[in-house]
């Protein structure tokens, strides 16, 4: 049944994360800080260093899968609930030290949720009231996930549903199927 | 909830992240910089500015997890200080001790040595970024923990080759301002 999967899942998820290297979560967490903070600079509109977050995160994940791929060892998921599950448990416990989980799975509408409730890229972050409304500061999660499924034939768009710098309990990211794809190589990465 | 209402994290749990993470993320920030500059060392300024204000929020983080309640006192001495982010911080951030060094002819002159960087390890310079030191970033990590700290010092960071190992040592060179040793001389013992 779901929940000897996902137990499974959760083992594949502790296996992986035990073998690979490892680095703070401050650096981390400054670090991509320091990143958005260069973005705010360097462009006129939030929109664009939104824009650019979700490129930037596209990037990663078009060479993140790779990696996924070979140390979790998973195979082809068999359906895109398999798919959520599989980012859920394993690829966020996998790059980010936490797993998170489904919500909304909706086979038949081809979308889902991930909900983390750790998340290392906003902790100890406050945004300056100017940007609270406009910036979505965990849009680069958007982009990883795009670009890691594009390169397994699913084209999806995400969008940043909860986040706790704007006063949510959670990160929360919806995710919704637009098509399958058949073996086209991206035409690389987005700037 | 207010950020200061919010759960402090475990001061004990070791928070971390897959290395990989870093560094997709660093070669994603090497990209996207290398686009707005001409020369490499703009991109390695670039780098360094990056780290720097990493450096500057890291120090108030790092003295807590380290000393907790005892952290009322501001180190004030040079040398402690030093070993204090070549050993201490080095630690935390990447998992082992840098070396500190000082300078024989020059007092105001040290440096932090370490055989390879853990943030560059895996990042692999295109051929047409040869020469580009993606440590300047954590030189400018450590000039950031010492404005914050109030050791005002010019930070360089270099490869240095050696015959001992393949792959360039990794040195941060540390210059500090007249007006800290200076204070040195007067408060010492």
């Amino acid at each position: 049944g779901m929940s000897r999967y996902n137990t499974n899942l959760q083992q594949v998820a502790n296996n992986t994360w035990n073998k690979i290297d490892k680095i703070n979560t401050e650096l981390f967490t400054l670090t991509y800080g320091a990143i958005v903070v260069q973005l705010l600079k360097d462009f006129d509109s939030v929109d664009d260093v939104n824009n650019q977050l979700e490129k930037m995160g596209y990037n990663i994940g078009l060479r993140l899968i790779d990696e996924f791929l070979a140390r979790s060892g998973l195979g082809r998921c068999r359906d895109l609930r398999e798919t959520a599950e599989v980012i859920a448990k394993v690829g966020f416990k996998m790059f980010l030290g936490f797993a998170g989980t489904v919500l909304k799975m909706n086979a038949k509408k081809g979308s889902f949720h991930l909900v983390l409730e750790d998340n290392p890229l906003i902790d100890f972050v406050e945004l300056p009231a100017q940007y609270k409304d406009t910036l979505i500061y965990n849009n680069i999660l958007c982009g990883v996930i795009r670009g890691a499924l594009e390169m397994v034939q699913m084209k999806v768009k995400c969008t940043v549903k909860k986040c706790p710098l704007k006063g949510h309990d959670v990160t929360q990211i919806k995710v919704v199927l637009i098509e399958h794809l058949t073996s086209e190589i991206p035409v690389g990465d987005e700037f | 909830m207010n950020i200061v209402d919010r759960q402090l994290p475990d001061k004990k749990s070791k928070n971390e992240v897959s290395l990989s993470a870093y560094t997709l993320l660093f070669s994603e920030l090497i990209q996207y910089n290398q686009r707005k500059v001409t020369h490499i060392k703009e991109l390695e300024r670039r780098l360094a500015d990056i780290g720097y204000s990493v450096g500057v929020r890291l120090l108030e983080y790092i003295a807590w997890k380290d000393k907790g309640d005892k952290y009322l006192k501001r180190e004030t001495n040079t040398v402690r200080f030093l070993q204090f982010i070549a050993v201490t911080v080095w630690k935390l951030l990447f998992g082992k001790a840098a070396t500190l060094e000082r300078s024989m002819d020059k007092k105001e002159q040290f440096m932090i040595t370490e055989d390879s960087t853990l943030v560059d390890k895996f990042i692999s310079v295109p051929k047409d970024m040869q020469g580009l030191n993606c440590a300047s970033l954590v030189g400018g990590l450590v000039e950031g923990l010492l404005d914050a700290a109030e050791f005002p010092a010019r930070v360089s960071t270099h490869s240095v080759s050696v015959d001992t190992q393949k792959t360039p040592r990794t040195v941060i060179l540390i210059e500090f301002n007249a007006s800290v040793l200076a204070r040195e001389q007067k408060y010492s013992l």
